[in-house]
């Protein structure tokens, strides 16, 4: 497998936890109660650090510091899927996002935790402790407000049918895939997908939320091949605000 | 002088968390091995969770107690060599915690499938585990919510992980 090929899946992890993490973070201040602004927030600071931990691997192979990367790329050298651009919208959306998101992040480090290249391996290792947690935040509240009133139901449910082509999108195909799953780096997109669908089902059926088929969804891809919603690049361009202004200030 | 990595571990209880100042590093569980070779003297620590800003003080902490001690010939790295548990706190540390007010982590020995392994910490007031978890999220990375339904008293707990 080439560097190319690792920095790929290295860059696409990294930015799917940037910019979700400062979705997450759009919730400070803003949640429908105390201990869900709370949580999101924590989410928020852990996703953000994971991203560190990727970037600083990218930086070990040659790329540019974290920082530079994170504030100065433009929204089409992003690799992150487009579910986590979107805007975080009301809590049902932002809730199931967290939901779909998360699992399939938890898999994808479980598997990268048994990945040859042993730094590669350790922060797979480490962060699948910490998702555990955002999973088991997530799957505790789409339970309980899809199993609430009518309302809370309904709202779920929508939120869950707008999500999933998106979410779909997390698992779109690099051009490297035979290359990861030849040299046992990870069992590719496909695999974590498959998973992801078992996972998730047992969840919503708890919720009593309704999976469609999944022949009858189309994946929204393009994310991770630099093709991005209206809505990433004005998030750039908040997150880099103070960056921009001083790219040496310190804080 | 040559120090021995006992007196090093020694000179390291010192550094507290600085967000819980009442447990030192080395009872926390993050100094993750100390080499000595002749005058130079290596320290490894592992994160708590890896976006824990409160690291990169623990880091400078130790750096300062190491010069302190007249030992200026070092280095102190931080990696994911040994990954972090809170298994790896200390008996010693755990009941720091707990006179602290902050409910020690459970064992889990890498198991925790679900949330049900915090759903009734024991309350550090009044050792009840009548309690409820108000969320797997507190103010800092590695506590959770909590309230006690014996004492009325709300509570947090240092998560296992």
């Amino acid at each position: 497998m080439t560097e190319e090929a690792l920095k790929d899946l290295l860059y696409k992890i990294a930015d799917d936890q940037l910019i979700l993490g400062h979705r997450n973070s759009e919730w400070t201040g803003m949640g429908p109660l105390l201990e869900e602004d709370i949580a999101f927030s924590s989410m928020a600071q852990d996703k953000v650090g994971q991203s560190l931990a990727f970037y600083n691997l990218l930086h070990q192979l040659g790329e540019q510091d974290p920082d530079t990367v994170a504030f100065t790329r433009n929204a089409e050298q992003f690799h992150n899927c487009q579910l986590v651009e979107l805007p975080s919208g009301e809590y049902d959306f932002s809730l199931i996002r967290h939901f779909l998101f998360d699992h399939a992040e938890f898999i994808r480090f479980q598997m990268l935790a048994e990945c040859p290249i042993e730094e590669v391996a350790q922060v797979a290792k480490k962060l699948k402790g910490e998702v555990k947690y955002h999973v088991m935040h997530a799957n505790t509240w789409v339970k309980q407000l899809s199993n609430a009133n009518e309302e809370a139901h309904s709202k779920m449910q929508s939120a869950l049918d707008y999500a999933l082509p998106y979410a779909l999108g997390i698992f779109e195909p690099s051009k490297y895939e035979n290359d990861f799953i030849e040299a046992g780096i990870y069992a590719g997109e496909k695999a974590i997908e498959t998973q992801w669908k078992e996972n998730i089902h047992m969840v919503l059926e708890e919720a009593g939320l309704k999976l469609p088929d999944w022949d009858t969804l189309k994946p929204v891809y393009g994310g991770r091949y630099g093709k991005h919603t209206e809505y990433l690049q004005p998030l750039l361009s908040e997150m880099s605000e103070v960056f921009n202004e001083d790219p040496t200030a310190d804080w | 002088m040559n120090y021995t990595k006992e007196d090093i571990l020694s000179f390291l209880k010192e550094v507290k968390d600085p967000e819980i100042p009442v447990i030192s590093l080395v009872d926390l569980g993050v100094i993750t091995g100390i080499e000595v070779k002749g005058e130079h003297v290596t320290v490894n620590m592992t994160p708590t969770f890896i976006g824990c800003p409160a690291m990169d003080y623990m880091k400078s902490d130790v750096t300062e107690v190491l010069n302190k001690h007249g030992i200026t010939n070092h280095a102190v790295n931080l990696n994911l060599k040994t990954t972090w548990s809170s298994d790896l706190i200390s008996s010693e540390g755990k009941q720091a915690l707990k006179k602290f007010g902050l409910a020690p982590p459970p064992v889990h020995n890498n198991i925790i499938e679900d949330l049900d392994i915090i759903e009734h910490a024991e309350c550090p007031n009044c050792d009840s585990t009548n309690t409820t978890l108000k969320s797997p999220f507190g103010p800092t990375l590695c506590r959770s919510l909590h309230h006690c339904n014996n004492c009325g008293e709300a509570f947090e707990s240092f998560k296992p992980i």
